[in-house]
């Protein structure tokens, strides 16, 4: 169905200034309350994390003003909010295994000194990056840097093995991820790709039980993504990174040539190899009986990390027991892994559906990014950056609440971690460059456009 | 590309509602599941980390929590400790929680339905939240007495107010100290609690309700009396026989009229009336009596005297018992108080509340107010009648031969000056070459001022030197002050 989105040309950059204040004004708030909850007293760097908010966001909001005029007003804001919601979970959870002692987590200074360089690589990207299209041209290397990240746990001397999934490089003394990396590369890569491929990805091959397949011919791109999937789940040992991957494939294949088949080929190719995981791999096996069944004596030992998760979430209840006022230090990971859980403890299913809603909203952008945009780099590129992320929130979240096996992957934003709070800074400076475009008036050639409320975006999304 | 991305969209509002309902299913629905699973200490830790409110009587807290400064948030304290333990009971880190700690866990912890304003008002403030205060009924006096009477002999003592049903004074001997069971120090916690569990005076055991049941002995002969007051057919002045011995019927048993094989009879021509018969305390006349009144009478007064009840007083009270499908010889000893009988003191403090209270029995209860931090009262005792074994008349025909078995009988250590009192011992043979245990059922009043109390010294012997002058003992503390 062709749509015709017409535009009501208006930066909104006040909105986004306001916006953004109150989202440093809860998370500092937040940030406050866990001091107040944990020690009765306010935290003593409350001052710096306030000053020091203000003027990344001030940053943030000058950068856009200038480099990206018409950027979605909504985006940053969500991002600096769970950045800061992130760090007071972090601080939480510190702070309570330094009154309780069961395990020991770092404080929140470090994720605040990678929010510092996420918020610059963000600012630099739409400072340095004038058209997202120029990506385009970075389409094969990307492919070739993305495939080398992924596969770099796996060399023998950086790579390095935690919780049974061989998803992490160690140099000098930093720890990364290099998969939420390989993420970026790969949605250039895969956007770059199938925007030039997708007339004859689209082409329809013989047809079976009502769906028609595509040609013989054009399956060699989802097989080397399958392989280079299964290589991920076979050396890696991590379901979730690799499904994440096949997923934000399959899914862009089938938004460039709009055939369901490919969605059908895709799901039908990963079941085997999931299959296959779930019974062979003792790894992945120990997080199915644990997701199947943590809370039976049989399998408490084994199961510690989502039964505690789960504990967690009951012990929040509706409303939570208050910020500072849980135990998400019984929760192995409670920072990092099992920060929703951590969150659903403190702030209750009100504040876990907030949080959900959040990432919902900046989904929603993304993809309503990916309509508004007039090149079919720029859909396929915010529609797979959009969909990757939900799959993301998904997975992760989905293993704690036991939707789906627990597996490796943080939630973005929220999670302790530098590589993973870093590389979403990128995305969103990337989601804000093509909202950008997809606003621009000039990009758009907006005829007659009238103030007030013309067609919005959203209503042809939602469906 | 549009048609395609709403896909998408769709999809992804699919997958984020599972989250949804997967969240609120942990959060919400499994909620209770999960809090209360074995495994999960966070359960124990927030159970602990409350502020929980004091217990108190006369005004002075008897277990109240202070701020610990460790893992569990704070420590509960007893004071005194073993004079009150079989009502406050503990409240262990490691053991749970038993009496009064464990029957309104949710007031003191503050979670109970009927605080919920009042969490929410601490909320809205700001203030800590803090349980509720529980106040006890029991008199410090009381209390005190009886403690310092029984002197860690094993045995009981309740003392009631007839009238309201509110316990006065309830001791459980030997005792022990809760604060060894309360401390956060793990290991001192489980030595103490072995020791007390391989105890064999049981001092865990709260005696007055629960735990084993004790034969009331001749004491039980108030039950009897008063079950032939209520046929209509007799009176104190009745004449019943009393021989010497009775030859129980279809069997091969003989009762003594009194212990040790004394065989006199009660009267001249082997009969006395009622209230004589009561004042010696007479086997054969309440064996004979209890025939003629049948089980049926007898069972239907013992039940409107509480027995058979399920109590809870807040914690639970043991019901007592009179045996079930009793043949005659068995009736007859069942109405001396030997056979199946088995009573708690509460159980017979309140038979002697009944005679004091015109008749009825009303509930007993040890919880006179519960009052939030902020001193607002949420509940308060509200007296409830358990039954009416007896009419008022009938009460005071009772009454008039308890006061002849204190003032000329068995009961005469229990007396008071200026002060009415009646009572029943008891000298409760339970087993062969075993010293019988020791009861004192009774009841004091002087002007407005009643008293029921029921003593019960195991292997005390006679009740009318063990157990009377500790009845005295409370009955004093409670009226003469």
């Amino acid at each position: 169905m062709a749509t015709i989105v017409s535009y009501t040309a208006r930066p909104r950059r006040l909105i986004q200034a306001l916006l953004l204040l109150l989202a440093v004004a809860v998370g500092v708030g937040s940030y406050a309350l866990v001091g107040l909850g944990r020690f009765d007293e306010l935290p003593a760097n409350l001052l710096q994390i306030t000053v020091g908010a203000l003027v990344l966001v001030a940053v943030l909001q000058i950068a856009v003003a200038w480099r990206a005029p018409y950027a979605d007003p909504v985006i940053l804001p969500i991002v600096v909010l769970l950045n800061l919601l992130g760090i007071t979970m972090i601080e939480s959870v510190h702070a309570a295994n330094s009154i309780y002692g069961v395990r020991s987590s770092a404080s929140a200074d470090r994720q605040m000194l990678w929010a510092v360089i996420g918020v610059l690589l963000c600012v630099a990207l739409l400072v340095l990056l004038r058209d997202h299209r120029r990506l385009r041209r970075y389409t094969w290397i990307s492919a070739v840097v993305g495939g080398i990240l992924l596969l770099l746990p796996l060399a023998p001397v950086i790579g390095d093995s935690r919780n049974g999934s061989r998803i992490w490089i160690n140099i000098a003394g930093f720890s990364f991820q290099p998969a939420e990396l390989a993420k970026i590369a790969f949605a250039i890569f895969f956007a770059g790709y199938l925007v030039s491929r997708r007339d004859t990805l689209a082409l329809a091959g013989p047809k079976v039980l009502g769906i028609h397949l595509p040609r013989w011919s054009d399956f060699g791109p989802i097989l080397v993504a399958w392989g280079f999937a299964m290589a991920v789940l076979v050396f890696q040992t991590d379901l979730g990174t690799s499904l994440m991957f096949f997923g934000l494939f399959v899914v862009m294949l089938y938004v460039a040539t709009d055939r369901l088949s490919w969605l059908v080929i895709g799901a039908v190719m990963f079941l085997p190899p999931a299959v296959f995981a779930a019974t062979q791999m003792g790894h992945v096996r120990t997080r199915i009986t644990c997701w199947l069944d943590p809370l039976s004596s049989a399998n408490y030992g084994s199961c510690e990390q989502i039964s505690q998760g789960l504990f967690g979430l009951a012990s929040g209840g509706l409303v939570g027991t208050g910020l500072g006022e849980g135990r998400p230090d019984m929760v192995p990971h409670a920072e990092s892994d099992f920060v929703f859980a951590s969150f659903a403890e403190e702030m209750g299913m009100v504040g876990a559906f907030a949080l959900l809603l959040l990432y919902l909203l900046l989904v929603q952008r993304a993809v309503r990014a990916a309509v508004g945009i007039s090149d079919g780099f720029g859909t396929l590129l915010a529609g797979g950056l959009g969909f990757v992320m939900a799959l993301q929130v998904f997975v992760v979240v989905g293993g704690v609440t036991r939707v789906i096996p627990l597996t490796g992957l943080t939630l973005p934003f929220l999670a302790a971690g530098g590589s993973s709070l870093v590389c979403n800074w990128i995305i969103a400076g990337i989601l804000v460059r093509l909202s950008d475009a997809a606003r621009r008036p000039a990009a758009r050639q907006v005829e007659g456009a009238l103030p007030g409320p013309a067609a919005r975006p959203g209503q042809e999304v939602t469906a | 590309m549009n048609k395609p991305l709403r896909h998408v969209w769709l999809v992804v509002g699919v997958l984020f509602v599972l989250l949804f309902t997967s969240t609120t299913y942990f959060q919400v629905v499994a909620q209770g599941r999960l809090n209360a699973h074995g495994q999960n200490q966070r359960t124990l830790h927030n159970e602990y980390g409350r502020h929980r409110g004091p217990i108190v009587v006369d005004g002075h807290p008897i277990a109240s929590s202070q701020e610990s400064g460790d893992t569990y948030g704070y420590l509960r304290t007893y004071d005194p400790g073993a004079m009150y333990a079989p009502i406050t009971g503990y409240y262990s880190v490691v053991y749970g929680f038993t009496g009064i700690e464990r029957s309104l866990n949710d007031t003191l912890s503050g979670e109970a339905d009927a605080l919920f304003y009042h969490r929410l008002a601490d909320v809205i403030s700001g203030r800590e939240n803090q349980g509720a205060t529980v106040e006890l009924t029991l008199d410090s006096a009381a209390q005190e007495a009886a403690w310092d009477a029984l002197d860690g002999r094993r045995g009981a003592v309740v003392a009631m107010d007839p009238e309201t049903g509110a316990v006065l004074a309830m001791v459980s001997a030997p005792s022990f100290d809760p604060n060894e069971l309360a401390s956060h120090d793990t290991g001192a916690v489980s030595s103490a609690w072995s020791a007390l569990n391989e105890d064999p005076e049981r001092p865990l055991t709260n005696r007055a309700i629960g735990g084993d049941l004790y034969p009331p002995g001749s004491a039980f002969k108030l039950v009897t009396a008063s079950a032939a007051l209520e046929t209509g057919d007799y009176s104190a002045d009745s004449v019943i026989p009393g021989p010497g011995t009775y030859s129980l019927p279809n069997s091969s048993s003989v009762m003594n009229n009194f212990s040790e094989g004394r065989q006199e009879p009660c009267g001249p021509d082997d009969e006395s009336t009622l209230a004589e018969a009561l004042r010696q305390s007479c086997n054969t006349s309440f064996g004979m009596l209890g025939v003629e009144v049948g089980e049926d009478q007898l069972r239907s007064t013992a039940e409107e005297f509480g027995f058979g009840q399920d109590l809870s007083i807040p914690m639970g009270v043991t019901p007592s018992r009179i045996g079930e499908d009793l043949d005659d010889a068995q009736l007859a000893t069942t109405s001396i108080g030997q056979y199946e009988t088995r009573v708690t003191p509460l159980q017979m403090a309140m038979v002697a509340g009944a005679f004091a209270n015109d008749g009825v029995v009303m509930q007993p209860q040890l919880v006179q107010a519960v009052r939030t931090s902020d001193l607002s009262t949420v509940s308060e005792l509200s007296p409830r009648e358990v039954g009416q074994p007896l009419s008022a008349a009938n009460a005071a025909q009772m009454r008039q031969m308890m006061v002849g078995v204190v003032e000329d009988g068995t009961g005469s250590a229990a007396a008071i000056d200026g002060v009415e009192v009646g009572g029943k011992t008891g000298t409760a043979e339970w087993g062969a070459d075993r010293a019988p245990h020791s009861w004192f059922v009774g009841y004091g009043q002087q002007d407005d001022r009643k008293i029921a109390v029921a003593v019960v010294v195991e292997e005390g012997g006679y009740g009318s030197r063990t157990a009377a002058p500790i009845a005295r003992d409370v009955m004093e503390a409670v009226i003469q002050r």
